[in-house]
């Protein structure tokens, strides 16, 4: 027996728990839940972009044998959002309609095609309203209000100055300005959403499976929507087919769905198409940037002045939280000092952004990565030495009170120094091929959650019966990312026990505890620490049961995972055998494990809204991209990606490398193609053929290098791994771009057109590629 | 009109009778309960819904169920043998290839199309055989990596 050794899993490489069921086939996501009797929902929706609702005739339709229910404005008068500070969005309209493609009524029938049918019976009769599509149009003078509260159509105006940005430009050697517009993107997830909702009339209770990333935001809003009791309401989270921040609020689908349920008194499977997927929206805001940087000889920055303002669509959603962090998150990947900060989220009549994968962080870095880049070569200094005159010395606080206790991103620049060849290479390929370097960064969880409840921030379960399995219940939502798995190993480690003995239930508010959901990147940090927290507490348990055996005292045991033993030559006890003796006491164990943040990560109160960017720690990320740019066509090619990611220890190496693959080709598509366009509100992209996600024949091998700075509050040492390396691809494309052929593109997405059109133009005005990038917009 | 529709759908003979206009895609799906397929958007656009036809890798949801009358069809749940991954099915869990699993039998299925018709892949005749499927979590570096285990484990002998 000496020869056992309790099983470690962190830090290797570990194929993800559910991985079995997804290739199988097995897995089951929302649509795939067939009943019989189960009705088919539709949405009729808007084709005005801004509209007074005369009337919303559905008599024709209710006449059509097979149609069960019709659900309009009329039928709910509660409105929805994820902000309780901004619910301003009704699940189907009520007296007015304000983006093209909102609904404004649902049909559930006993089958598609009458569901289809019907919703060619029903009439909407409205008086046009003036509709804006652009912020500047929504904020012009006389401009009508898209929401009455919000008369200069200005959702929230955030503004603030730590330190003198006049000081700070006066000690500048070099002071640029520059201004960037980065289109508007789409998760685009590949599952469309969709929600199986189920009425029991007897015992009125309502059962909604959710595609979600965040049920409990879900149970919330169905109990606000349906004017029901929470406790009567029951959301099942299935295998979900991806969100990147599109599911992390309640979204009109689930909600229609219920409605449609109660009022037809059963069950209602409401899909929802591609084109409506992108019409339900919730991704990245239009932004248009102004950024002025003074810096010294030696590239150290002395003053920040940052403009932004986001077209943030026709609801509230998330705004007010996106154009803060934009603001907070200049901090805590720099040491920056004199920062001004002006931002404005705007209403307009086009679908309702939210919270994409790197929430409000990733087009102000585009930005100042870029204006460093452009400043670093004025400079004659090399790009990376500008970053490093930049450093924060770890622990510390920022000037906006972030906390930042553990910072990898020396090390991972250096790494992708090192892995690209980058002091050999950059400025001597051939010509049409360039380096471009960029950092970013992003938060593990936000430390305050978005409903304050005083609640610890994430609760655990674990199950342990007769059998000796270890059932660890999670309301954390995995949604691909491999939140289950970590769990898994998290408990797994801890006890020293096999993966193959411990199982894992999510996604049931029936059965599992309630979690704040998969946002933010805080589900390895918030619930792998109360993961920690309850194994050691069972871990306890089962070691004073163990001592009780073997009449010994607790402090002797050592626990082997499998073996239980008072001193290197007992023979000790099998697991099986505490868990015998453990259940004697109490029958079947159940044990808690909680985390909560700590006040000094909830950020600081020096400007309205300056909680945002509050997280117990920041990971950090480095990359260089090499391209190849064909100027006959202007078609660029991404050749290669490095990428050193500061997750403070890769608990799962494998899911790691993946996470962070999966943020720069995500930061790739929202660079080079991605864009949801509009034709006076109409989607002209809503289809995955115009709205471009890069194949795997335009995709480069990205090459990951791991970081590891400790974290010393993170579960191991971890931080999060799923976002932070998502926005400095962006920059590093435009900085590799512009050291490829002296071109400079500050609007996004640079297409083969608008490289083609700037080449065209250069020709024209006779410049050689020689010299100093210019600036390439029309602007 | 309705017309019958005879197949061999996953090894097994079996006779229906399907609308004219019905596709594939909600033939296996809403009609025989196979949701492993899955449909990702409007129409041909993502290869979420690729199965084989006699071997060939076809996109269901383009596809009239009463167009396969005769033929083979084989979805994702076809492959595991005696409870066993396939070799592609390995490739996919073991290398990460599937991260939120939506896309993945779509991939899976054109990957083991490939193997079948080219055990042997280079990275290029993997890109070019996958060029019409969408994934939108890995960045398709591990499916690519997921593929060329799965070569090799074919090459072991484990079915595609």
């Amino acid at each position: 027996m000496s020869e056992s050794a309790a099983a470690h899993t962190i830090g290797a490489y570990v194929p993800m728990v559910d991985g079995p069921d997804k290739v199988s086939g097995r897995a089951k996501y929302t649509a795939d839940f067939l009943a019989p009797g189960l009705l088919a929902g539709r949405i009729f929706r808007s084709p005005y972009s801004h509209a007074e609702i005369l009337e919303v005739d559905v008599s024709a339709a209710l006449r059509l044998p097979g149609v069960k229910a019709i659900v309009t404005g009329a039928d709910c008068d509660k409105t929805f959002g994820v902000l309780p500070i901004a619910r301003s969005e009704h699940p189907l309209a009520r007296e007015k309609v304000r983006y093209r493609g909102e609904p404004v009524a649902a049909v559930a029938a006993i089958d598609d095609a009458t569901a289809k049918r019907a919703l060619g019976l029903i009439q909407l009769k409205v008086r046009e309203l003036p509709a804006y599509y652009s912020s500047k149009q929504a904020m012009a003078a006389g401009a009508s209000a898209i929401h009455a509260h919000r008369a200069n159509n200005i959702e929230r105006d955030v503004l603030f100055e730590l330190g003198s940005v006049e000081q700070g430009f006066r000690e500048a050697d070099l002071v640029r300005e520059a201004s960037y517009d980065c289109a508007e993107v789409c998760q685009n997830q590949m599952e469309m959403h969709a929600a199986v909702a189920e009425y029991d009339v007897l015992r009125e209770r309502m059962t909604v499976y959710a595609s979600t990333q965040v049920p409990y935001y879900v149970h919330l809003m169905l109990a606000q929507i349906l004017d029901m009791d929470m406790s009567r309401i029951r959301v099942i989270k299935p295998h979900v087919g991806g969100g990147f921040g599109c599911r992390t609020e309640a979204l009109n689908v689930e909600l229609i769905a219920a409605l449609l349920a109660r009022k037809a008194g059963g069950s209602v499977r409401l899909m929802i198409n591609r084109e409506e997927t992108f019409i339900t929206h919730r991704g990245r805001p239009q932004t248009d940037i102004r950024l002025k940087l003074g810096m010294r000889k030696d590239g150290r920055i002395t003053a920040v002045e940052c403009e932004c303002y986001q077209r943030g669509g026709a609801h509230s959603g998330y705004g007010i939280v996106t154009i803060l962090y934009s603001g907070s998150m200049l901090y805590a990947i720099y040491d920056l000092h004199n920062v001004k900060y002006m931002g404005k989220r705007v209403l307009t009549n086009t679908p309702p952004c939210g919270a994409f994968r790197g929430h409000g962080t990733v087009d102000i870095r585009f930005a100042f990565e870029s204006l460093l880049d452009e400043m670093a070569s004025e400079l004659k200094l090399d790009p990376l030495a500008v970053r490093r005159a930049n450093y924060l010395t770890a622990p510390t606080f920022t000037d906006n009170d972030l906390m930042v206790n553990s910072y990898g991103l020396p090390q991972c620049v250096d790494w992708v120094e090192q892995a690209s060849g980058w002091g050999a290479r950059k400025g001597k390929l051939p010509k049409g091929k360039g380096l471009g370097f960029a950092c970013s960064h992003y938060i593990s969880g936000a430390s305050k959650p978005v409903n304050w409840t005083g609640e610890p921030h994430a609760t655990v379960k674990i199950k342990l019966d007769f059998d000796g399995s270890i059932v660890v219940l999670s309301g954390a939502a995995d949604i691909g990312q491999g939140s289950s798995t970590i769990l898994v190993q998290t408990v797994g480690e801890v006890l020293g026990l096999p993966l193959s003995r411990i199982r894992i239930v999510t996604g049931d508010s029936e059965v599992v505890p309630k979690d704040n959901g998969s946002y933010s990147s805080r589900v390895t940090f918030m619930v792998g620490n109360a993961a920690i927290d309850a194994a050691q507490n069972l871990k306890r348990v089962l070691v004073a049961a163990a001592a009780r055996k073997l009449e010994a005292n607790p402090e002797e045991i050592e626990c082997l995972g499998e073996l239980y033993r008072a001193g290197a030559q007992d023979k000790g006890l099998t697991f099986n055998e505490v868990v015998t003796e453990a259940l004697k006491d109490s029958g079947t164990i159940t044990v808690t494990g909680n985390y909560s943040t700590i006040p000094q990560s909830h950020g600081g109160k020096k400007y309205r809204g300056a909680a945002i960017g509050g997280t117990m720690g920041y990971s950090y990320s480095a990359q260089v991209v090499e391209v190849s740019v064909d100027e006959d066509t202007g078609v660029v090619n991404v050749d290669k990606v490095w990428v050193a990611h500061d997750c403070g220890k890769a608990l799962n190496r494998l899911t790691v490398e993946g996470q962070v693959q999966g943020s720069v080709w995500m930061g790739m598509g929202q660079a080079m193609s991605e864009e949801t366009a509009y034709h006076e509100g109409l989607l002209v992209t809503g289809n995955m053929l115009d709205y471009r996600v890069p194949t795997i024949e335009d995709s480069p091998p990205i090459e990951v290098g791991i970081i590891e700075s400790n974290d010393p509050h993170g579960p191991f040492g971890a931080k999060e791994a799923g976002e932070g390396s998502l926005a400095a691809f962006l920059p590093a494309l435009t900085n590799a771009i512009a050291d490829a052929i002296g071109l400079r593109f500050n609007t996004l997405p640079v297409t083969p057109d608008r490289v083609f059109a700037a080449l065209e133009k250069r020709r024209r005005a006779g410049n050689g590629s020689a010299g100093k990038a210019n600036n390439a917009d029309p602007r | 009109m309705a017309r019958i529709l005879e197949l061999v759908l996953n090894g097994r003979r079996r006779v229906d009778a399907v609308p004219d206009n019905l596709l594939l895609l909600d033939y296996l799906r809403e009609v025989v309960g196979l949701t492993g397929t899955k449909t990702g958007c409007d129409g041909g656009e993502c290869g979420a819904c690729t199965v084989l036809v006699d071997d060939q890798p076809r996109l269901s949801c383009l596809t009239l169920a009463a167009s396969v009358n005769g033929q083979g069809v084989d979805t994702v749940e076809s492959l595991a043998q005696d409870g066993r991954l396939s070799a592609v099915q390995r490739g996919f869990h073991e290398k990460l290839g599937s991260q939120c699993g939506y896309c993945t039998p779509g991939f899976i299925m054109a990957s083991a199309g490939l193997l079948r018709r080219n055990p042997h892949p280079s990275d290029q005749d993997i890109r070019a055989a996958l060029g019409s499927n969408i994934c939108r979590c890995t960045g398709y570096v591990k499916i690519i990596e997921a593929v060329k285990y799965a070569a090799e484990l074919h090459a072991g002998g484990v079915a595609p």
